[in-house]
This record gives structure tokens, C-alpha cells and sequence, in this order.
């Protein structure tokens, strides 16, 4: 700046900064819409005002999403995905590598962080019923995303190669194995070996790294923007949009930035504080976020007397274990019971006689003698049926509101009893097996499914309350 | 009212259920290490004991001897009074015994040990309460190969190493008072002492194990230290972000 210009220049901001900036963004904005997504996005996505705790664990998903993608990087510049080599190189990551310890622990905390984060995110979606329409699809993406974070999850965790590792993903591929005809081959197919490897470990290194990332990037970028284009709920489920002033800004609505933004800081500083607190004084967290015997190298010759994933898979792995063969006739008794309460109900002839014959399908499946399947593979179903079947609450969900401020006691309940099952389902998950624990899994196992599956029923027998015009504070 | 009743009757059972399990389950009482990682001494006797004493069958092979300087050692300390193999002092603590032979000799190779304090954690306690009592629950069995048995980690391969500074314990039978009848229990007893007191000896297994669970993380104490400061310098991010949350949303109503 030894030179002053000699004519003043134009301001056409605030300060005198702005005039350099914006001849560069004029330029950038002739060939990429820049300004334009930054307007739609932020400085003038309107987003109800009223939002309240829960709506902080969107933005911290993506927080996490991008710690774990940077630490990341540097973990696979420094590990080995070699059978042989795996566990020495994340031990070497831990003593050798400046900083490598911080690293590690900041993916490993990152892990569990990121589904307690989806975990309460989604609790929120069901409170205040994010997923109902004109929300359906982003509702899918973001069970997609759920179900692309628990296979990266599954992935990432064979990778340091201890014996939790490798055991766990026995368990977890030897499910297809139980499948009928194809399980086997399908089984050896997923290891690439006959017993898990190096083989093994390599493709699910490839699966971690590049793979699911990928596709969880591109689920993220639909689920914003589908968000952005139909707007935001809110906690009194009440469209914001339905309210605009001249301009045709929702009156109930704030830009996102700056009021969003500066409070989702206040939310991070918050996060980071308790993760921070994790990493640098609880990193194992109890054995919960690293288990204890995943400080072993894996052993194929040597199997731990006990096996549990890790936390957040346990609500699936107890109903997994919850299907025995003598609970065979209870889940029939209760498929038939569910055929026939469609069968009074429904009002279209066809939609009747369907459940009839479904149900008269399963109920032969499940306990018809020789054309039986075994517990088994209907264990495998029902876990996985236990992780799809959110996909479907934007159409289970018959209540005339949205928000669970509106709801009648019915749904209030229902929802209450439904967490209380779901986090006792993830403790015995954890545990060995144990009669009890076994007979209230299967009970646990009945209310998560009722939970869903009767909720057209008591959503829309339920008395709900007058919802209110515009959005309360 | 009736059926709301029954709910949270359910609820009630649900909930408290985890409790009685976990009540039924059989864990082996372990004792509490008395480890102290800021004791630079202690860690250093530690470090003695591990060399002389398990180093010649457990490998740590993790573990660098250099690394000891995090416990206030020098790289001569090391070579002088460490290092009995005449390897570099930058190098990995590897022993020369092949694995099957040390197979042959004790029914199992002897475990990695640079790991063995955060693997050994359970329920029952930390890694190092298990350590702690483990290498002080070895007793005379007469019928085990090595003629030595141990009560927490029963029929296990590897002979009481520290038997000349422990002593020989046995078990014995004791009588107690039961509620209201009598009953048997079974106690280890020191038969013959050996060359330290049982005071000592305790002070010793402490200090080793407080070494073992250095080797583990040897990040450890730097990471307690460093997280102090992360977590101060968050809590004064936090007044500075709430403040700016407050002047930006002064305007809505």
C-alpha cells in the first residue's frame, strides 16, 4: 500500500474491504453460482424461529461427518490394512506418531459420538414428526445415511484387527451364512475366504475408506437439499410457509445466517466440550466406545467367551438373539393376530384378503412343521426388518398433527415406552446371554415392533389437541 | 386406569431388571491397584522389575525402550541399566524365546504384554486391579505341570516368576460364621516367606503394574494434561459464542 490510489474508490459495502471482494465475486458469480447457493442455503433459507434443543444435532451430524472424514485421512496414512501388519500399525499410531494417539481417539470417539448425535436427531424427527408429509423423502435419505453410517461403522471396526474386530465380524457375517440356498456361498463371497482374512480386511478397508463415504457424501447432499426445498419443520409442526408477509418471507421465519448459524456455535462449542472430554479422559469409555479385548490382536484359534458389538448395534443384536426357537409361537400368534386386526379394520376388500394370505404365508414360514424356517434366519429378518422398518413411519403415522405437543396421550406413550425398550434392548445386547435377559429382550422384541406396526392404529384413535396457527416461542 | 397401571407396572419391570441380572452375575473379586502414574520413581522400579523379570519370556513388542524417557530416564539410563540385549535403545522390546517353544514349555506362548493393563479390564475392575491381583494370587498346587495354580486366572500356563520374593502360599480352608450355620472358605496363606515382607512384596507388584499400565498408553499422562487445557479453552469459547448468540438473536420475538 505504498501507493494510494488517486481517485477515492467506490464503496459498494459496508467497508472498505468490500470493494476488492465483490469485483472477484462479481467475476466468480459470471461462471459459478456462488452467491446464489450461499443465498439459498444460507443468508436467506428461512428457518422457523422457534427452534429449540433438539434441532442442534443436524448440524453437529455434519460436524462429526467432517471430523471423522479429516482424522480419517491421516489414520490411512499411517495404517496398514494387511492382516499381518494392522494391529502393530495402529499401535504404532498410538506411541509413534506425533499426535497419532489424539487422532485415534478422535475417530474411534467420533464413531460412537456420531450415532448418539443421528440417535438424538432422529428422536426428533419421531417427536415432532419430522418425516410426515411434505417431509417423506427426507426422512428416506436420511435412513439412508442412517444405514450407510452403521455398514461404515461395521467396516471401520474389523480395520485395527483385534480380537472384538475380528470376532465381532465373524458373528455379524456368519448372519448370511444362516440365510437359505445362497447363505454359504454368499457368506464366502462377503470374506473373499473361507474364514475371515487378510482378504477379508482389505476389502473392507476399501469399503470404509472410499465406497461408503461416497455414497454418504451424496445421501448428505440430497437430504439438505431436499430439506431446503420444502423448509424446515419445527417443533409445533406447523408449516411456516403457509404465513408470508409482502415480500414473501414466512413471517415465522429467520434467515438461517446469521441466527442459525451463531447458535449452532453455541451448540458445537458445547458438543466439542463433552467430546473433547471423552477423548482426552475417557476414550475407552468403560469399554463402550473401545472394548477392551479389541486390545488383543485378532486370533482365529482363540475365541473370547464373549462377544458383543459395540453399543450401538446392540438394540438389532438383542432382538437378533431374542429369536429363539421357542419364541417361534409367540411371533406367529402375534403375526396372525396382526393379520386379522388388518382383516376388521381395513376397508378395501383386496387390502383384507392380503393380509390374510400374508399372514397365513408367514405364520406357515414360521412355525408349518417341514416347511418351517429356522429361528434363525427369521433372527437375521427381524433384524434387519427391526433396522428398514423406519423407513415406513411417514406412512404408519395417521395422526391428524404433526408435533408431539399436539398428540394425545396414546402417542406420548407409545413413544415413551418405545425409547425405554430401545436403550433396554442396547444394555442386554451387551451382555452375555441369561434367561432374563432373554425372555425381556423377546418382550422388548414385541413392543419395538408394536410401536410401528399398530401405530396406524393408536396415532389416529388418539385425541389430539387444536394446533395453533403460527409457531410458539 | 386400569391398563395405564399395567404399563407402568411394565415400565417398573423393564427398568429394574438390568439391576437383578447384573446381581446374579459371578465376577472374581479383584484389588485395588494402588498405581500413582505421576510417580516417576515408582514407574522407574516398574520398569526394573519388568526388564528383569518378564521381559526374558513376554514380549512388548510396542514398546520402544527409548520411550522410557517419558518416565525421566536417559538414553544411557536405558542402555546401562535396561537394555541386556544389546539392542539399540530405539528398538522394540522383543525376546529372543521362539514361540513354540515356549509353547512346548508352558502349554500356551506367554501373552504380549505391551497391551495386557487396558486389555485386562472388565466389570471387575481396571486392568491393573486385575494385574495387582493376580500377581499376588499365586499358591502350591500340586497337580498343575508348573506346581503352581492361581485364583484369578485358575489352571493359568505360566509358573509364580516371583516366588522367591513373594514366598510359597497355599490354600487353606477356613471356618467362618455363616448366618447361622458355618461355612468353609478358601484363603490363600503364606507357607513359607520369602525374600521380601508381604508389605514390600506388595509395594513391589504395585510399582510393576503401574509400569505396565504406563507401557499400555504411554500417551497417557500428556493426554490428561493437554485435555485440561482443550476443555478451559472451550469453556472460554463458549461465553464468547453464547454472547454472540445473545446481541444477534436480541431481535427475535
Amino acid at each position: 500500500m505504498a501507493s494510494a490510489p488517486k481517485e477515492p474508490v467506490q464503496f459498494s459495502g459496508a467497508g472498505p474491504l468490500n470493494a476488492p471482494i465483490s469485483g472477484v465475486l462479481t467475476w466468480v458469480d459470471q461462471r459459478f453460482p456462488l452467491m446464489s447457493l450461499w443465498r439459498d442455503h444460507l443468508s436467506q433459507y428461512y428457518a422457523p424461529k422457534n427452534f429449540n434443543f433438539w434441532y442442534f444435532f443436524g448440524s453437529l451430524a455434519m460436524l462429526v461427518l467432517v471430523i471423522q472424514i479429516v482424522t480419517g485421512i491421516f489414520l490411512v496414512m499411517h495404517y496398514k490394512p494387511s492382516a499381518a501388519e494392522a494391529f502393530a500399525s495402529v499401535e504404532y499410531i498410538m506411541r509413534d506418531v506425533p499426535a497419532g494417539w489424539f487422532i485415534r481417539y478422535m475417530h474411534s470417539t467420533g464413531a460412537s459420538a456420531f450415532f448418539i448425535v443421528i440417535y438424538l436427531h432422529m428422536f426428533r424427527g419421531l417427536m415432532y414428526g419430522s418425516y410426515r408429509q411434505p417431509r417423506e423423502l427426507i426422512w428416506i435419505f436420511g435412513m439412508l445415511i442412517y444405514l450407510c453410517l452403521m455398514a461404515e461403522a461395521f467396516f471401520g471396526y474389523l480395520l485395527p484387527w483385534g480380537q472384538m474386530s475380528f470376532w465381532g465380524a465373524q458373528v455379524i457375517i456368519n448372519l448370511f451364512d444362516a440365510l437359505p440356498l445362497i447363505g454359504p456361498d454368499l457368506s464366502t463371497w462377503i470374506r473373499g475366504d473361507f474364514v475371515i482374512s487378510d482378504a477379508t480386511l482389505n476389502r473392507f478397508f476399501a469399503f470404509h475408506v472410499i465406497a461408503i463415504p461416497l455414497v454418504l457424501l451424496g445421501l448428505v447432499a440430497a437430504h439438505i437439499m431436499a430439506l431446503h426445498e420444502v423448509g424446515s419443520n419445527n417443533p409445533d409442526g406447523v408449516e411456516i410457509k403457509q404465513h408470508k408477509d409482502a415480500k414473501g418471507i414466512p413471517l415465522d421465519g429467520i434467515p438461517f445466517h446469521p441466527y442459525y448459524t451463531v447458535k449452532d456455535i453455541v451448540g458445537v462449542v458445547v458438543f466439542l466440550f463433552l467430546f473433547f472430554g471423552v477423548v482426552f479422559f475417557m476414550p475407552e469409555m468403560g469399554g463402550y466406545f473401545l472394548e477392551f479385548n479389541n486390545f488383543i490382536p485378532a486370533d482365529a484359534l482363540k475365541t473370547p467367551p464373549h462377544i458383543a458389538p459395540v453399543w450401538y448395534f446392540t438394540p438389532y443384536y438383542s432382538i437378533l438373539r431374542a429369536i429363539t426357537e421357542d419364541f417361534m409361537l409367540v411371533l406367529a400368534i402375534g403375526v396372525a393376530a396382526y393379520s386379522l386386526l388388518i382383516w376388521l379394520t381395513a376397508r378395501n376388500q383386496l387390502v383384507k384378503m392380503a393380509a390374510l394370505a400374508i399372514g397365513f404365508v408367514v405364520i406357515v414360514l414360521m412355525k408349518g412343521g417341514p416347511l418351517a424356517i429356522e429361528a434363525k434366519v427369521w433372527g437375521v429378518a427381524m433384524m434387519g426388518a427391526a433396522t428398514l422398518i423406519f423407513f415406513l413411519l411417514p406412512w404408519l403415522d395417521r395422526s391428524p398433527v404433526k408435533s408431539i405437543r399436539y398428540k394425545g396421550p396414546r402417542f406420548k406413550a407409545a413413544l415413551t415406552i418405545f425409547v425405554i425398550v430401545f436403550l433396554v434392548l442396547g444394555y442386554y445386547g451387551t451382555q452375555t446371554v441369561t434367561p432374563a435377559g432373554t425372555v425381556i429382550s423377546q418382550i422388548g422384541t414385541l413392543i419395538y415392533f408394536s410401536f410401528f406396526l399398530l401405530m396406524p392404529w393408536y396415532s389416529a384413535m388418539d385425541k389430539t389437541k387444536p394446533v395453533p396457527d403460527r409457531v410458539t416461542m | 386406569m386400569v391398563k395405564n397401571m399395567n404399563l407402568k407396572k411394565l415400565i417398573a419391570v423393564i427398568l429394574f431388571a438390568p439391576s437383578l441380572v447384573f446381581a446374579a452375575g459371578d465376577h472374581i473379586k479383584l484389588d485395588k491397584a494402588p498405581i500413582d502414574l505421576k510417580d516417576e520413581a515408582s514407574l522407574q522400579r516398574g520398569a526394573r522389575h519388568f526388564v528383569n523379570y518378564c521381559l526374558n519370556c513376554h514380549n512388548a513388542s510396542f514398546m520402544r525402550f527409548n520411550r522410557l524417557r517419558d518416565i525421566g530416564l536417559t538414553d544411557q539410563q536405558i542402555i546401562d541399566n535396561l537394555v541386556f540385549t544389546g539392542v539399540k535403545v530405539g528398538d522394540l522390546m522383543k525376546v529372543a524365546m521362539d514361540p513354540k517353544d515356549s509353547k512346548a514349555w508352558f502349554g500356551a506362548a506367554p501373552p504380549e504384554l505391551s497391551l495386557i493393563a487396558r486389555s485386562r479390564a472388565s466389570e471387575a475392575g481396571s486392568g491393573a486391579d486385575w494385574l495387582y491381583s493376580y500377581l499376588r494370587s499365586f499358591y502350591r498346587d500340586a497337580e498343575r505341570p508348573t506346581g503352581w495354580n492361581n485364583t484369578v486366572f485358575p489352571n493359568v500356563g505360566m509358573p509364580h516368576v516371583l516366588w522367591e520374593l513373594q514366598g510359597e502360599q497355599v490354600m487353606a480352608e477356613r471356618k467362618v460364621q455363616g448366618p447361622g450355620f458355618e461355612k468353609t472358605e478358601h484363603v490363600l496363606k503364606l507357607d513359607k516367606p520369602g525374600k521380601m515382607s508381604p508389605v514390600e512384596y506388595d509395594q513391589m507388584v504395585a510399582d510393576l503394574v503401574n509400569y505396565l499400565v504406563f507401557m499400555a498408553e504411554p500417551a497417557r499422562s500428556s493426554r490428561t494434561t493437554i485435555g485440561i487445557f482443550v476443555l478451559f479453552a472451550l469453556s472460554l469459547l463458549f461465553i464468547l459464542a453464547y454472547a454472540l448468540k445473545k446481541e444477534y438473536w436480541k431481535d427475535v420475538h
